[in-house]
């Protein structure tokens, strides 16, 4: 539209002006907006990510949020702690969404936790020597990935006692924690800061009671800064690593990092 | 005679525009995310008289079983709707343009004159600049209401790291019923906006996209019987309106702050959101009462 040389511009019109910019700005609009909704298509169409340590999202939307896990990363804090309340508003009747690898029978006196360290020969611990250990009790409110929430009663051993405990503070140096349930049908991969919180718990106790068997007996994560579903029940065994762990949830399509 | 009148910057066209498709995809998508926990309904007295939403509503727009799809889209897309939210109102504040905008202390009563305008029961509309009381109210309206997604939104979405953010909005219960709110709250906006511009005609709607209105002017003004408005700076005194007196005949001497620049300049006619123009002042003009 541009005139180049110094020729001398006649005069518009007002109904030339009037129809000249109508016409630019009307094609910028459908140009653009043809542009968006392509852009649109192409997004919503496009093709899931190769199956992995994350899978069935969309690949582009993947990348956004492994991308907006970075930037949600940095305003972790330790210092951030989840609001906590009084026992008595904690409810008696623990909702119960889903037992994906749980709800199985166990045997107090065999059953062991097993610790795989690098390197070196994994721990078996069993729950009596975890109950030596000093116990923290939490009343928080639970979150629930699909939007309901529910404040509840925790007790157990904090997940940093743990590890100093079982003098376990070098693999704290690695990136992540797996966990998962004996028959491995459901695990769970937390990053390290988020299970080194002071209120990430390994639970044995609900409302001072010892854990019921469809809450995650004999020992269950309590991870007040993520969503419910990394809170793993009837865990079986830990592991550290610095890839990211296999993590149920995020295979059929949800966020890896998912914290609060 | 036809002039050409400045109405929309570029910017605000731009983001109005971007703005638009944004917020639809994040309340599609807060729908997929919503649908997991549809908790909400209006219950008075025990008796439910609506279902945040009806299993037909469901069904039609395909929403049930997609919520990490969901998750996946609103995560994307609310940083869109937040960096395009910054835009405007940063645009809005360093232009000046917010003049134009924030409503006066004669808004709020002025807005029930503009509406009973509209709803043909009064005959005359109160003077107006580029936006009318009742615009200056909901247009205002709706970026703290923008601004109230993004806090609400955070409140949920980390109510962890933003602990303050969840308490400022009542918890995280109540948060969430606020963002639900404010969602509702666009959905109405939207079916009222759109029904306003079918109502104000294609010359306004036009100004959205190219920026301008094409007015009419009138021969002779000069010396006309009607009070001429005062302009004190930037602030427009209203004259006292009197039921006969007639808009089409007011001069309004605006010093106009931006949105005025001179249709001299057919190098870019679809750039003039240039901020950095000078004002263009003295600029004698019939304001219709278009919105």
């Amino acid at each position: 539209m541009s005139q180049p040389d110094k020729k001398e511009k006649k005069e518009l019109t007002v109904e030339q002006k009037i129809n000249r910019r109508n016409f630019i700005s009307f094609s910028t609009f459908i140009v653009l907006g043809a542009t968006a909704f392509e852009g649109w298509r192409w997004l919503y169409k496009s093709p899931d990510e190769v199956p992995g340590i994350t899978g069935s999202a969309h690949q582009p939307l993947r990348k956004a949020l492994n991308k907006t896990e970075l930037f949600f990363r940095r305003v972790f804090s330790d210092n951030h702690l989840v609001k906590t309340y009084p026992k008595s508003m904690a409810a008696p009747h623990v909702r119960v969404n889903s037992n994906i690898g749980g709800g199985k029978k166990f045997d107090p006196e065999t059953w062991r936790l097993q610790v795989n360290k690098p390197g070196a020969e994994a721990l078996q611990i069993s729950l009596d020597e975890l109950k030596t250990l000093p116990k923290t009790e939490i009343v928080y409110d639970f979150k629930c990935v699909e939007g309901w929430d529910q404040i509840s009663h925790w007790g157990g051993v904090s997940f940093r006692d743990f590890i100093k405990h079982f003098k376990l503070d070098e693999f704290t140096k690695m990136e992540f924690v797996g966990m998962e349930t004996e028959d491995k049908k459901y695990y769970v991969g937390l990053d390290m800061p988020s299970a080194m919180h002071p209120q990430t718990l390994l639970a044995y106790e609900m409302n001072d009671k010892p854990l019921p068997i469809r809450n995650g007996a004999p020992l269950r994560l309590i991870i007040p800064v993520k969503y419910g579903i990394k809170n793993l029940k009837q865990i079986s065994a830990i592991s550290f690593s610095n890839t990211r762990p296999k993590d149920y949830w995020a295979e059929q399509g949800y966020d890896y990092y998912s914290g609060l | 005679m036809k002039t050409i009148k400045e109405k929309h910057s570029l910017a605000m066209r731009w983001t109005h525009w971007v703005n638009f498709p944004i917020l639809t995809v994040m309340i599609w998508s807060g729908m997929l995310i919503y649908w997991a926990n549809d908790e909400y309904s209006i219950t008075l007295f025990g008796h439910t008289y609506f279902r945040f939403f009806p299993d037909w509503f469901y069904n039609e727009l395909k929403i049930p079983s997609r919520l990490a799809e969901g998750m996946a889209f609103h995560f994307l897309f609310m940083w869109f709707f937040t960096l395009n939210g910054i835009l405007y109102i940063g645009y809005t504040i360093i232009s000046g343009e917010w003049r134009e905008l924030v409503p006066q202390r004669n808004s709020f009563k002025e807005a029930w004159l503009v509406l009973l305008h509209d709803l043909h029961i009064r005959k005359s509309a109160p003077p107006q600049n580029k936006y009318n009381a009742a615009q200056r109210i909901a247009y205002t309206a709706i970026i703290f209401m923008g601004i109230g997604s993004v806090i609400t939104g955070l409140a949920i979405y980390k109510p962890v790291q933003f602990y303050y953010l969840t308490w400022l909005c009542g918890g995280y219960h109540f948060a969430r019923i606020l963002h639900f709110a404010l969602t509702l709250g666009y959905v109405f906006f939207f079916l009222i906006h759109v029904f306003q511009v079918v109502l104000a005609g294609w010359n306004n709607f036009r100004s959205v996209i190219s920026g301008f209105e094409v007015v009419n002017e009138p021969p002779v003004l000069a010396g006309g019987p009607i009070g001429a408005i005062e302009v004190a700076g930037n602030e427009v005194v209203q004259l006292e309106h009197s039921e006969d007196a007639d808009p089409q005949n007011v001069v309004m001497q605006t010093e106009s702050i931006s949105t005025n620049q001179t249709p001299v300049d057919t190098e870019t006619p679809a750039t003039n959101g240039d901020i950095t123009k000078p004002a263009n002042n003295n600029n004698t003009e019939n304001d219709e009462p278009a919105r």
